[in-house]
């Protein structure tokens, strides 16, 4: 008797998930699939499968607009906005988790503190102050936000972390003489391995999908970045739904691919990004 | 405390703290230039008449007056302000309520469940501005892939974002689809924290399935509650890029679908039609949505944690 409620609720169970799994699913399979099909074939039988796989959009899209452009922008600042959060973070980091020095706390309070601020609403002055540097529609611009943005949950989590290393390590390479630098570059920081990972990722994700910001500080189509430079491309192909679902697939395609295979980390860092 | 230098000598203190300030300088700095100093002028800008880019005079509580009480902008912010309401309402049932059905669902670890997971989560990775694209394209009166499933059950095409009762929920939809999977496995992850003897000694006792839910699950998860609840207000308040992608910078059609972010951005960056930009009245917008959310947020977090507590 029993049972048999158990496995009547768990095939409702099991049905929930599966249409959950459809509705997040068939949107983009449909995405994908009608990126090999022809503008008229999209508009006469949407909901079925490419006759023939073509790859006319693609062509089009590499060659006739910005979008490997885009791409590679958005690869660069991703990139060197997460080097350098990474960077600046652990540094700071190391200083307040390893030496006890009198503003100690209150360096940390200042960070932390950055972490409930929504940058966003502060773009007028930023970008007052970004345009009296020079800076406004250029890469450092621009990455300099992203770096600011990440600073404080990245010294948080930098900063939580290097204080559970043990002393002991310090302190033997320490009677052997070894500078203070040697100490923390190869011997401390490759045991913060695992935090820098999830930091990493947790900046990499926001700023790899941002669109406020390159929105408001970017101007040149050369520096567009990739979910920028879709509203230029979907502005310029309204009416060419094989290019335009081409372009959404590709711009989708990075980090889905990445996210297939790091999903675990993807997910924790994510969460915990926004929960902290 | 033993750390580097234990000398009390001179110069290895200085060595020392260079070594510290030499740590802790590219972060600070960075720090300063752009968030602390940019928020502290954001506040004073409130206060400032713009001429182009540079403030040009103080002028008090103007700025406020007009977005609080001088037609047509008054009306352009309350406008606004309701549909973040409601964003924030429908947010709360629809995307929570649903979250917690699946989280709970994922929690009785049935074969698949963690494929589930990463299926579920797989549109919160794609930028807001692809979600957004993609349905828009979905939602075309005549060739979108929502009015033709609809036409196989014989339901005539229904402008979605045309219409000016369609369109925010229709938009809202979009966003449910991008963000389900976060409220999800932060409620997931709150139910896999209680303890499993409960779970068991409840059963045991003869609790079914909703009992289990609504007595036990729902109250002990009150933590992941106020975060999401948190996140949700704040995410409604500030929610830009999906309406700018499917309704354009004016809101449309008709302003059924305006939001405080785009009408800030409008105000503050000129729109496409007008190009008129304020900076002081775009302060002036900035300081109230952070006095907004930043208020609610601590009033909430107070209320939400005693419920917490009590439970």
């Amino acid at each position: 008797m029993r049972d048999r409620g158990e496995t009547v609720r768990n095939g409702a169970i099991q049905l929930l998930l599966a249409v959950n799994a459809v509705i997040m699913i068939y949107p983009l399979f449909v995405m994908v699939t009608s990126s090999f099909k022809t503008n008229a074939e999209i508009f006469s039988s949407p909901l079925s499968l490419p006759t023939h796989f073509s790859t006319a959009n693609l062509e089009k899209v590499w060659t006739e607009t910005n979008f490997v452009r885009y791409l590679a922008n958005s690869v660069g600042i991703t990139a060197a906005s997460v080097a350098l959060i990474l960077l600046f973070s652990t540094l700071a980091g190391y200083a307040i988790a390893r030496y006890r020095f009198r503003l100690s706390s209150l360096v940390l309070m200042f960070f932390l503190s950055g972490m409930t601020v929504p940058l966003k609403l502060a773009i007028i002055p930023l970008f007052i102050q970004l345009d009296t540097l020079g800076l406004v529609d250029s890469y450092l611009g621009l990455v300099l936000v992203y770096v600011a943005m990440g600073i404080p949950s990245a010294v948080f989590i930098m900063t939580g972390f290097l204080r559970t290393l043990p002393r002991e390590l310090e302190e033997s390479a320490r009677m052997d003489g070894a500078s203070e630098l040697r100490i923390m570059w190869s011997i401390m920081l490759p045991l913060a391995r695992p935090a820098l990972v999830i930091v990493a990722i947790q900046n990499a994700v926001p700023i790899w999908n941002d669109f406020f910001f390159p929105l408001v500080l970017i101007t040149s189509d050369n520096l567009k970045t990739l979910p920028q430079g879709l509203t230029v491309f979907v502005g310029e192909f309204t009416t060419d739904w094989g290019v335009l679902f081409t372009g959404l697939t590709l711009a989708a395609l990075p980090i889905t691919l990445l996210y297939i295979v790091l999903s675990k980390q993807f997910i924790s860092g994510i969460t915990q990004g926004a929960v902290k | 405390m033993t750390d580097g230098w234990r000398h009390t000598e001179r110069p290895f203190l200085w060595r020392r703290a260079l070594w510290i300030a030499a740590l802790l300088t590219p972060a600070l700095v960075v720090m300063v230039l752009f968030v602390l100093w940019p928020l502290l002028s954001a506040f004073r800008f409130a206060f400032y008449e713009f001429n182009g880019l540079r403030p040009s005079g103080f002028i008090g509580l103007e700025n406020f007056r007009q977005v609080l009480f001088e037609k047509p902008f008054s009306d352009w912010t309350y406008n606004a302000l309701k549909h973040n309401v409601i964003a924030f309402l429908a947010l709360m049932v629809f995307e929570n309520g649903t979250a917690f059905l699946i989280a709970f669902a994922l929690l009785k670890a049935l074969p698949g469940h963690r494929v589930h997971q990463v299926i579920v989560f797989l549109p919160v990775v794609l930028s807001a501005v692809i979600v957004g694209f993609l349905w828009k394209l979905f939602l075309h009166p005549l060739f979108g892939l929502v009015n033709q499933l609809l036409g196989l059950v014989g339901i005539g095409a229904v402008p979605w974002l045309g219409n000016e009762n369609t369109a925010l929920g229709s938009i809202l939809f979009a966003n449910i689809w991008h963000w389900l999977g976060f409220p999800t496995l932060v409620l997931l992850a709150g139910m896999q924290r209680i303890s499993k003897d409960m779970l068991e000694a409840a059963r045991l006792d003869g609790a079914g399935d909703y009992a289990l839910m609504t007595k036990i699950v729902w109250p002990l998860i009150a933590p992941s509650v106020t975060i999401v609840t948190i996140l949700t207000f704040i995410g409604s308040f500030n929610w830009f890029e999906i309406p700018y992608v499917m309704a354009g910078l004016t809101g449309s059609p008709g302003g059924s679908t305006d939001v405080l972010g785009l009408y800030f951005y409008r105000t503050a960056f000129g729109s496409t039609t007008t190009g008129i930009q304020d900076f002081g009245q775009g302060s002036a917008l900035a300081v109230l949505m952070f006095i907004l959310v930043a208020g609610v947020t601590a009033i909430a977090l107070r209320y939400l944690r005693r419920r917490e507590i009590e439970q």
